[in-house]
């Protein structure tokens, strides 16, 4: 690991005012991918500004038709979150999906989203569920925020400070993890709400993306027979050791069918 | 940099480079040799120290990361007079070969007893959970099985 000079800001300001003053800074939240990077000599920041210290990024808030996750919150915490499991349960489970329980303990959402993995689990959740991540300057709609393989809307020094799911009627999350990582290979997450159904994906392309000709499907019959119909072309799908770009498409549809099928066992 | 910790109840006050890890400044700094490094590219598990009593992968931690935290090793929760229930279930049931992964999959499994939510009433089930729940520790020798059956007897006694 190069050497950098370390920074606990204890706001929000100051880590702003931090990146501001540094010749190539960088954000810390739980380190899970940012210290395997460092290790591997892939990110040589001059300023490593760690979040660690900041209360204003904690935090989680449940109303009965929104919760609001601060960036900071770890997986673990989602997970097991009382208020979290009663209104958005699939939030819960997917955050208990997340790689293994060391992992879990350390790694948060916000740096989870600004990471863009293309096989990460969240991503699913923020385009599945409709999310708006909210920003030091701004609110982003998740169906913007994810660009492309490890690039989001975010810009040079932006902080996540919290991200807003609205509460679907019910929704479910599967995904098919890769045995080593426990990363998705393909995962997707369907959920229900009164005027539409949305599907999140992940594992499959260069980002996380909504499915929308399952959309379309599941919007007129709500049935994991809906699926069979449908065609997840696979042009631009990831295609590596792990799985082919057809095999991943295929795989999007095997995960969506037992998505919508845990789904309809939640009652309506 | 400075930062100041507790580890294993001893306060410690270090001035280290920024670049240091965790598991670099236990066994380096600190002399406390038990916690291993396995592949340093966070994935075996080997280095699972406590940090504020949930297990952590000390490879994946960098010393800026511990201002004011507990952090505990496997030197800090027994002593050979008086092993943890733990170390005295993977003793009982034959739960290390070579023993390289034995520290950090004590210190993941205590965790996993205190906030796995692995108890029920049915025993195959408790097992898979347990499985699960160990998925961040590689074992080369033991297949594992043996120290499931370890996991689940600490258990009993820890409650
Ligand atoms: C063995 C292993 C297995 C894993 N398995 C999975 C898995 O199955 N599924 C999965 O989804 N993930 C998995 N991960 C990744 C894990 O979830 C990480 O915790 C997560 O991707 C990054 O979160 P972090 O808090 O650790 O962020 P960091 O590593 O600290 O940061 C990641 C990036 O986000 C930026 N950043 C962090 N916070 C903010 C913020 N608030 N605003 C703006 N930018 C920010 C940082 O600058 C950095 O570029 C795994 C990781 C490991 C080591
Ligand atoms: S040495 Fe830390 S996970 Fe392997
Ligand atoms: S006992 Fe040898 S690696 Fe586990």
């Amino acid at each position: 690991m190069y050497s950098f000079t370390y920074h606990r800001p204890g706001s929000v300001m100051e880590a702003l005012e931090c990146y501001r003053s540094a010749d190539d800074g960088l954000y810390m939240a739980g380190g899970q991918t940012l210290i395997p990077t460092l290790k591997q000599r892939l990110a040589a920041p001059s300023d490593l500004i760690d979040l660690g210290a900041i209360a204003e990024l904690t935090g989680v808030d449940v109303a009965p038709d929104r919760v609001s996750i601060g960036a900071f919150t770890r997986h673990s915490t989602v997970a097991a979150h009382p208020d979290i499991r009663r209104v958005l349960p699939v939030l819960a489970d997917l955050a208990a999906q997340i790689g293994d329980a060391q992992v879990r303990n350390m790694g948060t959402m916000g740096g989870s989203v600004a990471n863009s993995d293309p096989a990460a689990d969240y991503p699913a959740a923020l385009v599945g569920l409709g999310a708006t991540v909210h920003t030091s300057s701004r609110r982003i709609a998740a169906d913007e925020f994810f660009q492309d393989l490890f690039e989001t809307a975010l810009t040079p020094g932006e902080l996540i400070l919290r991200i807003d799911f609205p509460v679907p009627r019910r929704a479910a999350y599967r995904k098919f993890p890769n045995p080593a990582s426990r990363y998705a290979i393909a995962g997707v997450l369907v959920a229900e709400f009164d005027d539409a159904v949305r599907v999140g994906i992940t594992g499959a392309g260069p980002c996380a993306f909504r499915g929308s000709a399952l959309e379309e499907a599941l919007r007129r019959r709500l049935d994991p027979a809906s699926i069979d119909g449908v065609e997840v072309p696979d042009a631009g799908f990831n295609s590596d050791l792990h799985a082919s770009a057809e095999y991943r498409a295929q795989l999007v549809r095997v995960m969506a069918r037992r998505a919508v099928a845990d789904l309809l066992s939640r009652g309506s | 940099m400075k930062v100041s910790f507790t580890v294993n109840g001893t306060p410690r006050a270090l001035d280290v480079p920024a670049n240091t890890l965790l598991v670099d400044l236990l066994r380096q700094h600190l002399d406390l040799t038990g916690t291993h490094v396995g592949c340093d590219t966070s994935q075996c598990g080997a280095c699972t120290v406590h940090l504020d009593g949930r297990a952590v992968k000390s490879c994946t931690v960098l010393a800026g990361q511990l201002e004011g935290a507990v952090v505990t090793t496997i030197e800090g929760i027994g002593t050979p007079a008086r092993l943890h229930p733990m170390q005295e279930a993977f003793r009982a049931c034959h739960a290390l070969q070579c023993g390289f992964c034995t520290p950090g999959m004590i210190m993941a499994a205590i965790e996993l007893v205190e906030y796995g939510a692995i108890d029920g009433s049915d025993p195959a089930a408790v097992r898979r959970r347990v499985r699960e729940g160990l998925e961040g520790n590689l074992c080369r020798c033991t297949g594992y099985q043996n120290i499931v059956d370890a996991v689940m007897q600490a258990a009993g006694k820890m409650r």
